[in-house]
């Protein structure tokens, strides 16, 4: 039993637990939660810090041999997404002190969020099919009731749309599992995999294939399956919004990559030029929906469709140095995004509204904001030398490399668009005088630490991955070539046997 | 057996598409049930039936008899039976909740945003 693979489950289960617990007493609460986020920080980076050279750290649960029992699995990508989860929630909780209102807090928001960390974890780390879809629906259960935690009539009825198509996912989902079982015998991922390749190929593999793409596209809100997710994802409190934004989307993503690469790599011929074409569309419907829009929620809601496009990019591209960049643009992404959403609820507290029309003259008014909101959104942009740039540069010098000119100009393209879509913010509101009647209160002392303090923290992660892009880099090449040699995996998990895959 | 278990799966995503494709609400999260139960039924039946085989190894023997029942689908359904109980509670509820605040199940007329 390797202790290390555990704890970033059972460090959220506990604090989920205490905060139950301590329903009664806020503080205490809160609390256990701050504890309880810094605590699965300290677990992921321990994991992370032993997968680094290279190891591939598993362990059977309940000591039941591999394909037998659930498998518990952390290579580098596994490892590197549980920490930027771990580093999301710390931001989140911690703004959430005065991001949000007491009811929802009384209401359980912090057992949820650890529930959801805890889901989330899950899901990175299983090695098998079945648990990750039970992982999911520990991941989707505490999204729904957070999603419409408070109860207003925008929250019941976005959440509605999220709780009935989420739901779609996970039916395909089993439907693909149940599928697979009936081919292959097996659910844990190595041993369908050794399975898979031993079998001719046949018509069941290509629709199981087929199913899960479809599930993992849905969660993963990629054309023409998202939207969901404009119609959600800006009507819960923005804390709640920044833990989704960052967060679930990039599970699906991650679904779809760990499958893609170790399960079901022999359809690539099929399955590239598809997931090419998806990605394409992906970032240009997302974009073009982000300029439509002038509530800065939706914008940055679109914006997250958009960039699911980019990372699809690199999957669909399948090289080592196109898989490198979709692991660089995940991490800088899940850090971008949630930063963004953050930004968001403080240009609400500050400015007033999220409306671009009734804001304006945020620049005075709170400079420190200003500069807050330039980090993650030239970021997204791709503006050197912000993380945001690497991460489109890898993925643009991959798509050249493998001769792929057109995907690489709707990339390039769509990160223009992108950055015309932020100054329009910066524009509306930052720049413009503000608008007759709009004058909120300034930020208090306790509210410039738990709501700017989070955002500049994560702003600082981005520029500290702009500036040492070299190192991130490295990692993801070698995670990315841990993906590429599904047999260190198997080995991995089943010792011996697997030895030929 | 199987080819009728097939028919009635096929029958109930024929059933479940429809209702989600409905204008009210109540018809989705209906149609949402039935999805569940076409995706459990559709696990237990790839998992291949076996009647009257309990895979349980006789004293003195090293494996079950052949044929017996694979009972790991069995195991699957159920975790997905309890998990789609408590989803579809929700999901109930939240659509009372919605129903309610919005004033009507039509799923086109709730998008419509008050001022």
């Amino acid at each position: 039993m390797n202790v290390l693979l555990v704890l970033p489950l059972l460090v959220p289960l506990a604090t989920a637990v205490a905060g139950i617990l301590l329903l009664r007493v806020p503080r205490a609460a809160r609390a256990a939660s701050a504890l309880g986020a810094a605590g699965l920080l300290a677990a992921s980076i321990a994991l992370l810090s032993a997968t680094l050279d290279g190891t591939i750290l598993v362990t059977q649960a309940g000591a039941w041999p591999a394909p037998f029992g659930i498998t518990l699995v952390a290579d580098r990508f596994a490892a590197a997404m549980v920490v930027v989860g771990a580093v999301l929630l710390a931001a989140v909780v911690a703004s959430s002190v005065r991001g949000l209102d007491a009811a929802r807090e009384r209401a359980g928001f912090h057992p949820l969020v650890h529930a959801l960390a805890m889901g989330v974890s899950g899901a990175f780390l299983t090695g098998d099919l079945f648990n990750l879809y039970v992982w999911f629906e520990v991941m989707l259960m505490s999204s729904f009731v957070l999603v419409s935690l408070g109860g207003e009539r925008e929250q019941l009825t976005g959440g509605l749309r999220y709780v009935v198509l989420n739901l779609v996912s996970s039916a395909l989902f089993l439907a693909g599992a149940g599928l697979l079982y009936g081919t292959v015998g097996t659910l844990n991922m190595a041993d369908a995999a050794v399975a898979l390749r031993a079998m001719p190929a046949q018509g069941t593999t290509s629709v199981v294939a087929a199913l899960f793409l479809l599930a993992f596209g849905i969660k993963a809100a990629a054309f023409p399956l998202f939207f969901w997710l404009p119609a959600s994802y800006h009507t819960p409190p923005m804390p709640i919004a920044a833990l989704f934004a960052g967060l679930l989307t990039k599970v699906g993503v991650y679904a779809l990559v760990r499958t893609g690469t170790l399960v079901f790599d022999r359809d690539r011929a099929f399955t590239d030029p598809l997931l090419l074409a998806v990605a394409a569309l992906t970032m240009v419907t997302g974009v073009l929906g982000a300029m439509a829009q002038t509530d800065v929620r939706k914008v940055l809601s679109f914006h997250i469709v958009s960039q699911i496009g980019y990372m699809l990019m690199g999957l669909g591209l399948g090289t080592r140095l196109a898989l490198a960049g979709t692991v660089f643009y995940v991490l800088h992404h899940i850090v971008v995004k949630g930063n963004l959403f953050l930004v968001a609820g403080v240009i609400r507290r500050v400015g007033g509204s999220f409306s671009l029309d009734r804001l304006g003259g945020l620049l005075t008014r709170s400079p420190l904001l200003a500069a807050a909101f330039l980090v993650p959104a030239l970021s997204l942009a791709g503006l050197p030398p912000l993380s945001g740039f690497w991460a489109k540069y890898l993925l643009v010098r991959a798509g050249l490399e493998a001769g792929h000119g057109a995907i690489v100009g709707v990339a390039l393209a769509v990160s223009l668009l992108t950055l015309f879509s932020m100054t329009k913010i910066w524009a509306e509101a930052f720049w413009k005088p503000a608008p007759e009647g709009s004058d909120p209160a300034p930020l208090g002392a306790g509210e410039r630490l738990s709501l700017l303090g989070p955002v500049l923290a994560l702003g600082a992660v981005t520029v500290a991955i702009g500036l040492g892009a070299g190192v991130l880099f490295r990692f993801a090449d070698a995670a990315a070539a841990q993906l590429l040699e599904p047999g260190l995996y198997v080995r991995a998990v089943l010792g011996a046997r697997g030895g030929g895959g | 057996m199987t080819v009728l278990l097939a028919l009635a799966i096929g029958v109930l995503y024929a059933a479940g598409t429809y209702l989600l494709l409905r204008r009210s609400a109540v018809r989705v999260v209906f149609g949402l049930a039935l999805l569940g139960h076409a995706a459990n039924l559709l696990v237990f039946t790839a998992g291949r039936l076996v009647r009257e085989g309990p895979p349980i190894v006789p004293p003195g023997a090293l494996a079950p008899p052949t044929p017996s029942a694979d009972p790991l689908p069995q195991a699957l359904v159920l975790t997905a039976i309890v998990i789609g109980f408590g989803v579809q509670a929700f999901a109930l509820v939240l659509l009372r909740r919605a129903c309610q605040e919005a004033g009507t199940d039509d799923v086109d007329a709730m998008r419509e945003e008050r001022p």
